[in-house]
């Protein structure tokens, strides 16, 4: 990068079912909450990105980057906001492109969050919408959703690769435990693989509790060059990498179903940029929108070899105390799934988690099947 | 919701109903659905219609439960991705109950549902086995 970035503030809105709480609440919540934290008045905000994924077919809202800046009282300092979309990558994205903002020196201080507001949708509606990240014409209109298509990816990692149904309810298990005592957790309670396996299909092989839930959330953070980041706070962390890849749209065109090559492609960028390697990662919050995904991408992360990904909880890889802490918060399994809100929440966490004990974080973030991957690398200083 | 509507289904219909896909003379390879641009040769490649055989065989398979809205009255049925033999793969329903990994199936000719607002009938292809 031309210039250093870091985060210097992160914040989030509890994730879960809020009644009680707009699209727009959600967000500025989020963003009052890591400006506080960045010690950062509104005066200084150069620049605002939004991750939204689908506020036009959730809450009828498109535009949502002015609504945001106006409610935040931005527009009243003249806080140029723009939206970002890549499904369930926004997030992600909003992040990146925020950080290439100030890295470009064209800004200085960019927040960048993350919101989606899902539960004032049934949930059929719900499904109809997150297929929206998939092909509509060739996979939603034969009878595919994202559901389906991840559990056709499931059944072909465990005819490839011998991956077994207990392993995929093992990642679902583990991140239920890892949620509890995360009070922004929609659901921070453990669960046993027997329970996994006691819930209704929704897609063979995939059950209830192997699929992400519907939430409602927002997080945010703020960055700034890494070399003024100390005129703010005591407790920056460095943004060392963050890296974007495409893949095809439709999961039937890929070479292999069973890897995300957006994910490899990026992942392999990003090591690179920041002189680290997959073992030097000691904390991640890994895109888990299914169990098969998680499984999927800690192979492609270089977590595991290839094929291996099933056996990175039992084997100890994956876990808290493991070599790679993979989804602390929960994940999205456990901490909820608030779709453009997910990738700047998993840079919430890691931020959380580099402030503490760990050295090298980095965030995965999945557009739908993988046809858009964002992946960041972060360091404690 | 997202209603598909008969001009977004009517320009398909060359390829629900026929199975017409593109093939790239440059590069050899055959494409569905059809695309305008070589995605490996680009403005290089040399792209014609060419209509496929529509046999294939079964790569990676689920039973939906939950489907979209649409399909609401037909789950739980198969889904399955196809290799065509032609080279390209196709996400479609099998209309065989049992299927497995590998099974060779062939193209079918079916009702797939209809549009609420404006009544349009979707027909297209689904496959079965036959083995």
């Amino acid at each position: 990068m031309p210039r250093d970035v870091a985060v210097i503030g992160a914040g989030q809105t509890e994730f879960g079912e809020h009644w009680e709480r707009s699209f727009r609440d959600l967000v500025v919540t989020a963003g009052v909450r890591a400006l506080e934290d960045a010690n950062v008045p509104g005066e200084e905000i150069d620049s605002l990105y939004v991750g939204n994924m689908s506020a036009g077919q959730f809450v009828g809202q498109e535009h949502v980057a002015a609504l945001i800046a106006d409610y935040a009282g931005l527009e009243s300092v003249d806080v140029p906001a723009t939206r970002v979309e890549a499904a369930d990558a926004s997030g992600g994205l909003a992040f990146r492109q925020a950080v290439l903002d100030v890295a470009s020196g064209a800004s200085d201080v960019v927040v960048a969050s993350g919101v989606e507001k899902m539960t004032d949708l049934g949930s059929t509606d719900t499904t109809e919408a997150l297929a929206g990240s998939a092909d509509r014409e060739w996979e939603v209109f034969p009878g595919g959703n994202t559901a389906a298509l991840y559990a056709m990816a499931a059944r072909a990692h465990m005819t490839e690769h011998g991956t077994t149904r207990r392993q995929l309810s093992n990642v679902a298990v583990k991140n239920h435990e890892n949620a509890v005592g995360n009070d922004y957790a929609q659901y921070p309670t453990s669960i046993d693989a027997e329970t996994v396996e006691s819930t209704a299909y929704v897609s063979e092989p995939l059950r209830r509790f192997d699929c992400s839930p519907a939430s409602d959330g927002a997080a945010a953070v703020v960055v700034a060059p890494a070399d003024e980041a100390e005129k703010y706070t005591s407790e920056a962390v460095d943004v060392v990498a963050t890296e974007q890849a495409s893949d095809s749209i439709a999961l039937h065109d890929r070479d292999d179903i069973t890897t995300s090559k957006a994910t490899r492609r990026a992942a392999k960028r990003a090591y690179s940029e920041a002189g680290v390697v997959a073992a030097d990662v000691d904390v991640a919050e890994v895109h888990d929108s299914y169990t098969i995904t998680e499984v999927i991408a800690v192979e492609d992360l270089g977590f595991t070899e290839k094929g291996q990904g099933g056996k990175a909880v039992e084997d100890e890889v994956t876990t808290a105390d493991g070599d790679v802490a993979v989804n602390l918060s929960g994940g999205l399994k456990a901490c909820g799934h608030p779709l453009g809100a997910t990738g700047v929440r998993q840079v919430v966490d890691v931020t959380r988690k580099l402030r503490e004990e760990h050295e090298v974080g980095l965030t995965h973030n999945l557009g739908g099947t993988g046809g858009t991957a964002v992946v960041s690398l972060l360091e404690a200083r | 919701m997202t209603e598909m509507g008969a001009p977004r289904f009517w320009r398909n219909i060359q390829q629900r109903y026929r199975l017409t896909g593109t093939r790239c003379d440059t590069c050899d390879t055959t494409y569905f659905p059809p695309r305008q641009l070589c995605p490996e040769c680009r403005r290089e490649g040399d792209v014609e219609e060419q209509e496929l055989n529509g046999t294939g065989t079964v790569v990676t398979y689920t039973t939906v439960h939950e489907p979209s809205p649409e399909y609401e009255g037909d789950s739980p049925y198969s889904l399955a991705i196809v290799e065509l033999d032609e080279g390209p793969r196709v996400t479609a329903q099998i209309v065989d109950d049992e299927i497995q990994v590998g099974d060779e199936v062939e193209a079918c000719f079916r009702r797939m549902g209809e549009g609420g607002g404006d009544g349009v009938i979707y027909y297209g292809f689904k496959f079965r086995s036959l083995d």
